[in-house]
């Protein structure tokens, strides 16, 4: 299972869901992921080739029925990415789906690829049958804390906790 | 999470202003409808007029009307003219000993929570969750409707 990377969260406008875009949702395709990893890098300030290269292969080359990394296409680019995937019975909450990554490039916001791309994988869960969605990102991230309130998303039942681990090198290996 | 009565009124007027898609309505309409006492409330809106976000006009037909954007204005934007939901006065003892900073640090954990909460919330998506109140009572026959808000469709951007 993937870390929630909630820094990956960056969605297509200030908490709104904009006018229906020009773009086209489909499944990433091996060469899309360089433009993938420069929008995630644009969005975060950190550039992540591994990681994607990882997550490419552990979502958009197969169980697509379970795990979905969806692109927006438009004007000959990648505009942006949304990626999650269903969970089973994590603390025992019935499965549900996760969107743990979205993001648009900065000058494609506020004209609805964000709000497209989350549609597409609303109607993946519902295809996988779940009838629940759920995410996690930073309380001070309200960019994209906005975007999922104004889809509709409410406060869910957990509560994400944290432990500094003492003695822990800072970066991972 | 108990907001102050003052804030709970400007919460009420943006959101029942925003609703009326660039009419005006009377503190009077506001008053009845949610039961609440008229000069409170006009002294509540004159507030949010200061504030830039209602309009005000006087005489006959005259009332209120929401100058904000609802897809920009936050209830933490709303909330922080009346408020510091974030201020918490020391409690005794808390300062002084391991056990008050233990238990302050929880309470300034919640009030985080509750800040970012009032901060992601745009009164646009307030609005939203009004129509789905509305939409998931009126598929529950012979429950008590609650009073109608005005919704939105066409509210000001």
């Amino acid at each position: 299972m993937p870390d929630t990377d909630s820094s990956n969260t960056k969605a297509g406008g200030a908490g709104e869901p904009g006018p229906h875009p020009a773009v086209r949702i489909r499944p990433i395709e091996s060469g899309d992921l360089a433009q993938v990893t420069a929008i995630d890098a644009e969005a975060s300030g950190i550039e992540k080739v591994d990681y994607w290269y990882e997550l490419f292969h552990r979502y958009g080359t197969r169980g697509r029925q379970q795990r979905f990394f969806l692109v927006a296409e438009g004007g000959g680019a990648i505009q942006g990415f949304i990626i999650g995937e269903v969970r089973d019975w994590e603390f025992g909450s019935h499965p549900c789906g996760w969107v743990f990554g979205i993001a648009v490039r900065s000058n494609a916001r506020l004209g609805g690829v964000g709000s497209a791309l989350f549609a597409a994988i609303l109607d993946s869960f519902r295809r996988a049958g779940v009838d629940k969605v759920r995410t996690l990102t930073t309380r001070d991230n309200n960019l994209v804390l906005s975007f999922f309130r104004s889809h509709g998303m409410m406060a869910a039942p957990s509560i994400p906790l944290e432990l500094d681990l003492p003695g822990a090198r800072g970066g991972v290996a | 999470m108990k907001l102050q009565t003052s804030t709970m009124l400007a919460l009420y007027s943006v959101v029942e202003a925003a609703s009326q898609s660039g009419k005006q309505i009377s503190a009077a309409e506001i008053a009845e409808r949610y039961g609440v006492s008229a000069h409170h409330l006009a002294k509540v809106l004159r507030e949010l007029g200061r504030a830039g976000l209602v309009d005000s006009s006087r005489g006959v037909g005259g009332g209120y009307r929401f100058s904000g954007n609802t897809r920009r204005l936050t209830l933490l934007d709303v909330i922080e003219h009346f408020e510091d939901i974030g201020a918490r006065s020391p409690e005794p003892g808390t300062a002084q000993t391991d056990v008050g900073l233990a238990i302050t640090s929880v309470l300034s954990e919640i009030d985080e929570i509750a800040k970012a909460t009032f901060r992601s919330i745009t009164i646009d998506t307030l609005l939203k969750l009004v129509e789905r109140a509305r939409a998931s009572q009126a598929q529950r026959p012979g429950q008590e409707q609650a009073p109608p808000v005005p919704l939105p469709g066409n509210a000001s951007r």
